[in-house]
């Protein structure tokens, strides 16, 4: 404890985070004295990308080790690299690199294509990528932070958009106050058990002789706190203006990858610390739950703004996925799992196409600028059907098997009432996404109808999302093992 | 009375006219520099009671830090409107009891013990001595079991420089280069 030592082993367990912010770094620096006078400013993106390989290398050598629920652990055991967190660094990278390839054609439009916004991209994934690691309060307070500042900024990237300013303004204070109400919360774990390691708390809950109101009130405050990252009801209101505001591929990052990381926090928080107490935070949940799918799936129905019928429809997804955290079970976390890999790819879809919809250079992101888009571009309007229904749940695409295991969980632990609420909101949100594809098929195409702006990078983002999304529907085998598989490694 | 109370009493009646002054100057210079004075007055009860690390945080975050951070905000603002407005606004009586609650609240507290705050396993309080050298202690810490989130720190603080600097800058700059 009095000796600095840092040895190989914490650095093998760093390594993700080292690296993007190596290469974070590293393109402000190539941004400001390279890039800058060749006047490729795409080239930034290509540096990110070349990070994202160096990481997909690394957490490929972490596979040996954490296959069949091994794990490594460094710096005094505040990093845990397990299956858990090796599956949800894939999912932030998988992210982090379509938000890039998508930003490289949307921010040259907006006339904003900077390094920094890529550089942060990263800092934002490092973050991420130790919020799924970490197993110590302190670290994972400061890694949320690293990567909730990020997003304040990239939501605010387009200096000259009113709304991208607004949304970046009420994220950043509703974001700080739900991080003071988050460290509050630490504070309290951290007075109840003397100890910030999430075993050691984990252990002194258990060891405590009731639920009584300092508990309580530790629940509380860090549910609330993470309620607001994960954009659930009542905690909600800020996700349709920042999603509606920040550039579109932030849009897509801060849904999927800050959905992601949030539940990989809130999962290992109470399943390791308040696993001994759940008959308290299960009813929280179950009420919480509800109130999103409700709030979610109603608002998303009169949404005329794409944008912002996805916020509605991502605040539904997330009680969805709190469904899984109420059943408590295997299938259920294993649900959350399959769930927010599909999200990656069937809601970064969706954003692909509306972040290429454009009318005379200007981005065109309401629901009537679809009108008539099949007659123009068929094939791309057949892959947004594709993740519209996916969305649905509807089988054979990946969005069905996320709430498939869902349900099921809430079956197998006798929850029928809540699996039939989650059920009749399934047909809800049937009805506004078949809105949007019945505005590409249907819809009477405007005088200057709005088009595709494609990019080599657009079309691949597009494609690759498109076919894998149809891919873990149609062989859900190997991805749903996968999943499984990590979240044994979270409860063990 | 011992050398100690009267250091105690001195820098309690520094703080509290310090805070009285802050909210009932009209000029907004003023009370932020009697802010000023408040909160050095808060880092001498935590030199008087051997929380020198605390009282150095004191100075350095809330003096060095945050008042220069409102003397910026009063700097850009005009001041010479805000001082000829009414002050309270209509938030005046739910303010008044929210103060009187807290301040029975306080002295319920400090009539009673701290004792009355323990509840079973609560970490066990720190007693008096305890806390020296403690700049040395948090030293350590820092350095061996928190050297990680100490580390990332300095990204999350690299990730607000680079924020402040995006949303600042302006175009022309951008399109000279």
């Amino acid at each position: 404890m009095d000796a600095i030592s840092f040895t190989l082993s914490d650095f093998h367990v760093l390594k993700p985070a080292v690296v993007l912010c190596l290469v974070g770094c590293g393109i402000l620096l190539t941004d400001a004295f390279l890039v800058r006078r060749i006047g490729q400013r795409w080239l930034n993106a290509v540096t990110a990308l070349v990070g994202e390989a160096v990481v997909a290398a690394v957490l490929l050598q972490y596979l040996p080790d954490v296959r069949s629920g091994g794990s490594l652990t460094g710096l005094g055991g505040s990093i845990v690299v397990d299956g858990f967190g090796v599956f949800f660094n894939v999912i932030f990278m998988l992210a982090a690199v379509l938000a890039v390839i998508l930003s490289a054609r949307y921010m040259e439009a907006e006339g904003e294509q900077r390094g920094e916004y890529y550089a942060l991209i990263l800092f934002a994934q490092a973050g991420m990528s130790i919020m799924a690691t970490g197993h110590d309060l302190v670290v994972l307070f400061v890694a949320l932070e690293t990567m909730a500042l990020s997003f304040y900024v990239m939501v605010g990237f387009l200096r000259d958009s009113k709304r991208s300013n607004e949304a970046a303004m009420k994220y950043l204070i509703l974001g700080a106050f739900s991080s003071g109400l988050l460290a509050y919360g630490f504070s309290v774990l951290y007075g109840i058990s003397g100890s910030t390691s999430l075993a050691a708390i984990g252990e002194a809950i258990a060891g405590r002789p009731a639920l009584d109101w300092i508990m309580i009130l530790a629940l509380i405050t860090t549910s609330v706190g993470l309620f607001f990252k994960i954009a659930a009801a009542p905690f909600h209101m800020w996700a349709p203006d920042v999603y509606e505001g920040a550039p579109t591929p932030t849009t897509a990052y801060v849904s999927v990858a800050s959905k992601a990381a949030s539940f990989a926090l809130m999962i290992r928080l109470f399943v390791t610390a308040y696993g001994s107490v759940a008959e308290a935070w299960v009813p929280l949940l179950a009420i919480v739950a509800i109130a999103t799918m409700t709030i979610g799936n109603l608002a998303a129905v009169t949404q005329s703004n794409l944008k912002r019928l996805l916020a509605y429809s991502s605040v539904a997804h997330a009680g969805y996925m709190l469904l899984g955290l109420v059943a408590f079970s295997e299938t259920g976390l294993r649900g959350i799992a399959i769930y927010l890999l599909a999200y990656v790819f069937m809601n970064y879809g969706a954003f692909a196409l509306i972040a290429a919809l454009r009318r005379d250079g200007e981005a065109a992101e309401e629901l009537d600028d679809l009108n008539g888009l099949f007659g123009r571009a068929p094939g791309y309007t057949i892959l947004m059907a594709i993740f519209m229904l996916s969305l649905t749940g509807i089988p054979p695409l990946a969005g069905f098997y996320g709430k498939y295991y869902i349900f099921l969980a809430l079956l197998g632990e006798g929850y029928y009432i809540l699996a039939v609420f989650a059920a009749l909101y399934v047909a809800v949100s049937a009805y506004y996404y078949f809105r949007v594809i019945r505005a590409c098929w249907l819809g009477e195409a405007a005088e200057r109808p709005a088009s595709l702006d494609m990019n080599l990078g657009t079309r691949t983002a597009l494609v690759a999302s498109g076919v894998l999304t149809v891919l873990i529907g149609v062989l859900p085998q190997r991805f749903i093992d996968l999943a499984g598989e990590s979240v044994l490694a979270a409860l063990r | 009375m011992s050398l100690d109370s009267v250091l105690f009493y001195v820098l309690a009646a520094l703080v509290l006219g310090s805070a009285i002054m802050t909210i009932t100057r009209r000029n907004v210079v003023h009370a932020a520099v009697w802010l000023i004075s408040a909160l050095v007055g808060v880092a001498g009860l935590f030199l008087s009671r051997g929380a020198e690390f605390l009282a150095g945080v004191q100075v350095i975050v809330y003096i060095g830090g945050i008042m220069v951070l409102f003397l910026f905000v009063i700097m850009l603002v005009p001041v010479h409107d805000e001082s000829t407005q009414r002050r309270f606004s209509n938030q005046k009586w739910p303010a008044t009891v929210a103060a009187v609650a807290l301040f029975l609240w306080v002295a319920f507290i400090a009539v009673n013990g701290v004792g009355m705050l323990d509840h079973p396993g609560m970490a066990e309080p720190l007693g008096p001595g305890s806390l020296s050298e403690n700049s040395e202690a948090v030293g350590l810490v820092l350095f061996s079991q928190y050297l990680l989130p100490f580390e990332l720190a300095s990204i999350l603080l690299l990730v607000a420089i680079i924020g402040a600097i995006v949303m600042s800058k302006t175009r022309n700059r951008e399109t000279e280069s």
